[in-house]
């Protein structure tokens, strides 16, 4: 199951030191490192670049946070020196190409790293996922069974709105043979979490109820048994709204790697 | 002769006003910053016309789309009948274009047609509006003026349409009497309904088609002049907002060169900045947003499809992107009246930052997009929130405790959290 890691993770130091170039860097994000839940996926990530054979690396512990929350929190300083740090860590790697675990650093990275000298070409892990599948290098056997299964997919603003990817999430679904049902409120018209523009790190303004109950009470109308996540800070809110709403035991909330890996038995 | 000059009179005083008010307007907008969107002129053509001319954004609600097109298309079609009126005041001529013959009969019917589906269009607005009471038009926001304003709008266009209707029918009616000002032209496909409700004495029916020629055209300039005052600029205001509308995803935020200096300065003590940092970081009051901010909140016409699908709007909270919106413009406004009457150097003691935006507001934002998204004519309240953000936290360390907590630990650990940059890699090793 996709708890254990049994493999290697390769970091970029090691490559460098062995002289070997990798692929493609696998830009872990401070969620997918430190919070217990998301590091699950992280490893679901890993465990799927190894299966299909692409030469990856981490940062491991030269990584560090891309600055997303302190940009929209309206700390550019702090934003532009974490920035540039990162910035000039990968150029020093000569990287070229990067999969990130996290809609927000892959908006950051993307599109707001190439102004201050970063140019590389970021996709998101369910971006990959949808090209591994694409390219046949993975498929859904071996492993778990989720046909007829009902799947909510919910679409994290930074990688829907923000980055206009609706596709991919769902094309890495639809290779299960579930059953995929859509919210009321879904792609550009997506409900947010309540996590973005730095609320995962403060408590909401007064009003009359969280935003991740408004959005775990419409995704609980399609009935799912599992709620598909592509974000690890939607992961946290649609979780705590599932437990708020006593439904642990029969909604699951994984990340779309959790799935593929799971359907792949890896 | 008299009513030639008059009609004229009118007209130039009519296009001075309005000429006076849009130079203010600009003006206004102009206390912004530069903002530079100058590129991709070919994409951002192909922006205005799709999303402005071709109302693609309008759709996701069916109902006001299609009742909103009929007005739009009667707007832009009914105002060629402007062009007849003009030559027709100046000259003292009646239906200049009558000669057309046919041309002009399927001209004049069409018209009516809209006419009808502007007045029909109009009437349910209200009726939205002021009896089924839709909850996107009953925010606190629009308590007031904002409300009397849209009722203005819509009852003004309603009486236009009833003069143009009731024009039309006295003139079909005078044409019948054998006048030889009232020669035939024209077909009537509406307005024939109302001739048997109309008097038989023709000096009454030529009163009745002057009295609604004179009403018609005097109401469209006075329309024109109210428009600097009202949510409708958007009318005009809609082509050049989407023109220079943002063209990058809409998760980039902006990268604030004043800072990159300095942040290179910091890091590489050799560096030297081109030149000196101007200005505050972010926006403590209107003439620190950008141009681009300030036109949004002049096109912005108070529809509330952007509040009604803001989750923090949503939940409960106090966060309005439309009221951002209209606090820009109001304040904006104030600053311009200013202006005006004192010239330069306002010094009030007032901000759109405490006194319009509340800190509870801008901090409510979740930076979702979903009301850049739902703004059918692409107005971005986002970009003035974060502006806000930026002043409140760079500019005056004002933050919410759990925000500096989080700033601080990124400072120092390279993450959001307490935890340690060494530890950034254990999620390899445990388990």
């Amino acid at each position: 199951m996709s708890e254990k890691l049994n493999i290697e993770v390769p970091t970029m130091a090691e490559l460098v030191a062995r002289g070997e170039q990798p692929e493609i860097l696998f830009w872990v994000g401070c969620a997918g490192s430190y919070d217990e839940r998301a590091q699950k996926t992280t490893r679901d990530i890993c465990k799927i670049l190894h299966h299909v054979g692409i030469k990856y690396a981490v940062l491991g512990t030269e990584e560090s946070c891309t600055g997303d929350p302190a940009k929209r929190a309206g700390n550019e300083f702090l934003f532009q020196m974490q920035a540039m740090t990162n910035i000039e860590i990968l150029n020093g790697y000569d990287i070229k190409k990067i999969v990130t675990g996290c809609p927000h650093c892959f908006n950051t990275i993307k599109n707001e790293y190439p102004g201050l000298g970063g140019n590389y070409e970021v996709i998101h892990h369910t971006q990959l996922i949808q090209d591994l599948i694409a390219e046949g290098k993975l498929k859904a056997e071996g492993g778990e069974s989720f046909k007829g299964k009902k799947i909510t997919y919910h679409d994290p603003c930074y990688l829907g709105r923000a980055n206009g990817v609706y596709e991919a999430p769902r094309k890495a679904l639809e290779v299960l043979d579930a059953q995929l049902v859509e919210m009321k409120r879904c792609k550009s018209n997506g409900l947010c979490c309540g996590a973005g523009g730095a609320q995962m790190f403060k408590e909401p303004e007064k009003g009359n109820k969280d935003i991740n109950i408004e959005r775990i009470e419409e995704a609980l109308e399609t009935n799912p048994g599992i709620i598909a996540a592509g974000c690890p800070f939607c992961m946290t809110m649609l979780s705590d709204g599932v437990k708020m709403k006593d439904k642990s035991d029969e909604v699951q909330v994984l990340d779309i790697a959790e799935i593929t890996a799971r359907a792949n038995g890896l | 002769m008299i009513s030639q000059i008059l009609f004229i009179a009118i007209i130039i005083a009519a296009v001075v006003l309005f000429s006076i008010n849009v130079k203010k307007v600009i003006r206004n907008i102009r206390l912004g910053r530069d903002a530079d969107r100058s590129d991709q002129p070919s994409k951002r053509l192909m922006t205005m016309l799709k999303v402005a001319f071709g109302q693609s954004k309008m759709v996701v609600r069916p109902i006001p789309a299609a009742l909103h097109f009929v007005v739009y298309a009667g707007f832009v079609i009914i105002n060629i009948e402007v062009l007849e009126i003009m030559i027709d005041g100046i000259f003292g001529t009646h239906r200049i274009f009558g000669g057309l013959g046919t041309l002009y009969n399927f001209l004049i019917g069409s018209f009516e047609i809209l006419a009808l589906g502007v007045w029909l269009a109009c009437v349910i607005f209200l009726i939205r509006r002021n009896i089924l009471k839709l909850k996107r038009f009953m925010a606190s926001e629009l308590e007031g003026w904002p409300k009397s304003d849209a009722n203005y709008i819509l009852f003004t266009e309603v009486l236009l349409m009833t003069a143009f209707l009731l024009m039309n029918a006295a003139d079909a009616k005078l044409q019948t009497l054998g006048l030889s000002h009232y020669t035939a032209a024209g077909s009537f496909p509406v307005s024939q309904f109302l001739i048997p409700l109309l008097p038989d004495q023709p000096s009454v029916l030529i009163a009745l088609e002057r009295g609604c020629w004179w009403f018609h055209i005097i109401g469209i300039l006075a329309f024109l002049n109210y428009l600097p005052y009202s949510k409708h600029f958007h009318i005009l205001f809609a082509f050049p907002n989407t023109y220079y509308s943002n063209l990058e995803p809409k998760g980039e935020f902006t990268n604030m060169e004043s800072v990159t200096n300095e942040v290179k300065a910091m890091l590489d003590p050799s560096f030297v900045p081109a030149e000196a940092a101007a200005g505050r970081f972010g926006a403590k009051d209107v003439n620190d947003l950008t141009w681009i901010n300030l036109m949004n909140a002049y096109t912005c016409t108070e529809c509330g499809r952007c509040t009604s699908v803001c989750p923090a709007n949503i939940t409960g909270k106090l966060l309005s992107p439309r009221k951002i919106m209209m606090d820009t413009r109001d304040r904006m406004e104030e600053v311009g009246k200013s202006l005006d009457q004192k010239g330069p150097g306002l010094e009030d003691g007032k901000s759109l930052i405490d006194n319009y935006i509340t800190r509870e507001e801008i901090w409510a934002c979740t930076s979702c997009n979903a009301c850049v998204e739902a703004c059918p004519i692409n107005i971005d309240p986002l970009a003035i929130i974060t502006e806000l953000r930026r002043y409140a936290v760079m500019e005056e360390s004002q933050a919410p405790t759990s925000i500096n907590t989080m700033l601080g630990n990124i400072e120092n650990n390279g993450a959001p959290w307490k935890y340690s940059p060494a530890d950034r890699f254990n999620w390899a090793k445990e388990n």
